[in-house]
């Protein structure tokens, strides 16, 4: 077996909060290694575009998560993306971490590995994916051009796609488990206001149904439990999303939504164990507090190493 | 063009040529942009590792003319999720995948296909 791979600081994650915490510690001279079990950038190479991020305008998605990466690596940060994890001990002074590219030990570990969408989690859902059923408008919306659609969900991306899937999409209808929406006033006025979107509200999602590609949704009323199909070869489903902090349940406190709960500092109460990013519970969710969470955990994790 | 370190295909010559003159073969057709980086990413690294050497990767830029020999494939027909990722062996298709793709979906698919 090869020796363990020894390092200042193990950041799990290289999304932008990520990146941002290892840009913080390898500029100030400690040796870091970020593992990725995906793809270095994060979810910014999931998004097309990214219009609010100061400094950069207009900057495609995954252009902005390149440069961070660069920006990492030119002060000395390592990356080792697409690893799998098999095992993690967080708790001991000396963390490590053991994954298919060797074994990576620190006193410090920085958990930054963001979420994924939600799902419904239903019949159909994973045999009719990418065959009529997608996560994203932008990359998918022009398969379904003059197509009959559905867009589950009743937050603001489910709003905001559903007016953008319009564009290609002869009829978009969206289909919402309340009898009203949990959206910004504005989102929900440009939805009702387009006459290509339709609304089934109060309905239960029962399945997907198809034989090579996706037909219809089946769905229920939640008031009667009337159960009907309606028929579609397109779905959006925009149903929130999901922290990816399974890893580390029995080492750090879950929120009601399995976000990890830390303090300002980014300390999640295990000591050397910090923090960042859209997996900590938190109100906002952005490119912007991701960095935030970055700096402000390298910082207390680069306080934790010179103490 | 794509901005991956991978061969590109510019055009039907390319490509066909590509398909006839090896084996293996493993062509993702995308855009620059989400769910396609992660697979293009998991090729490159597939590539440097060698780990299939006997495998020959390459992309192809959903928006160019060649890219209709892999839009309209039946093997495609269904698809609603880009990328397009498509496996010829002696010029046959054995495989074809829609959409995001982990390393390790695409590593089972090459040792399913070509092992
Ligand atoms: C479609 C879409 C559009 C968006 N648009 C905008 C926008 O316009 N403006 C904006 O500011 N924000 C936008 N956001 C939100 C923004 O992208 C996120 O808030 C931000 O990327 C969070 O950064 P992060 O580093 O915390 O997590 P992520 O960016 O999610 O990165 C987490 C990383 O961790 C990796 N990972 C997961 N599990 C593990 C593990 N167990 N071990 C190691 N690594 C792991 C993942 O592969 C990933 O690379 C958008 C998000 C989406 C999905």
């Amino acid at each position: 077996m090869s020796e363990a791979k020894r390092f200042d600081a193990i950041i799990l994650g290289a999304g932008p909060a990520g990146l941002s915490a290892g840009i913080y510690l390898s500029r100030a001279k400690k040796s870091v290694v970020i593992l990725d079990t995906g793809i270095a950038g994060g979810a910014p190479i999931l998004t097309t575009e990214i219009a609010n991020y100061p400094g950069v305008k207009d900057a495609l998605g995954y252009e902005l998560a390149f440069i961070m990466k660069d920006q990492a690596t030119t002060f000395g940060c390592e990356i080792v993306d697409n690893v799998e994890i098999s095992s993690l001990s967080l708790k001991d002074e000396q963390k490590e971490v053991v994954t298919d590219e060797g074994t990576f030990v620190a006193p410090v570990v920085i958990i930054a590995t963001g979420g994924v969408p939600r799902t419904l989690n239903i019949s159909g859902e994973k045999e009719f994916n990418s065959r009529g059923i997608s996560y994203c408008a932008t990359c998918d919306g022009d398969f379904f051009t003059g197509k009959d659609i559905v867009v589950v969900g009743g937050g603001n991306s489910a709003l905001e796609e559903a007016v953008a899937l319009t564009a290609y999409a002869s009829s978009v209808t969206i289909l919402h488990e309340f009898d009203h929406f949990q959206a910004f006033k504005s989102a929900i006025v440009d939805a009702e206001k387009n006459e290509k979107i339709q609304f089934i509200m109060d309905c239960k999602i029962e399945s997907f149904e198809g034989d090579e590609s996706l037909k219809g949704v089946k769905i229920s009323d939640n008031k009667t439990g009337q159960s009907r199909v309606v028929p579609v070869t397109g779905a959006f489903i925009f149903i929130g999303y999901l922290p990816n902090s399974a890893l580390f349940k029995d080492v750090v406190t879950l929120s009601e939504r399995e976000e990890i709960v830390a303090d300002e500092a980014m300390n999640t109460g295990v000591s050397g164990l910090f923090v960042a990013g859209d997996v900590r519970q938190k109100r906002y969710r952005q490119v912007t507090t991701a960095v935030a969470d970055g700096t402000i955990a390298a910082l207390s994790a680069l306080e934790f190493i010179e103490r | 063009m794509l901005r991956t370190n991978l061969k590109h295909l510019n055009s039907d010559e390319e490509l066909q040529s590509f398909i006839k003159e090896n084996e293996n073969v493993m062509i993702c057709c995308g855009r620059m942009g989400p769910m396609c980086i992660p697979v293009y990413g998991a090729m490159e690294q597939l590539e440097k590792n060698e780990e299939y050497s006997a495998v020959k990767f390459a992309d192809l830029d959903f928006d160019v003319p060649a890219a209709n020999f892999i839009r309209l494939h039946p093997a495609c027909r269904m698809f609603t999720g880009l990328p397009f990722t498509i496996y010829f062996k002696n010029g046959e298709v054995t495989k074809a995948t829609s959409s995001i793709q982990t390393k390790k979906q695409v590593s089972g698919v090459l040792d399913e296909v070509f092992k």
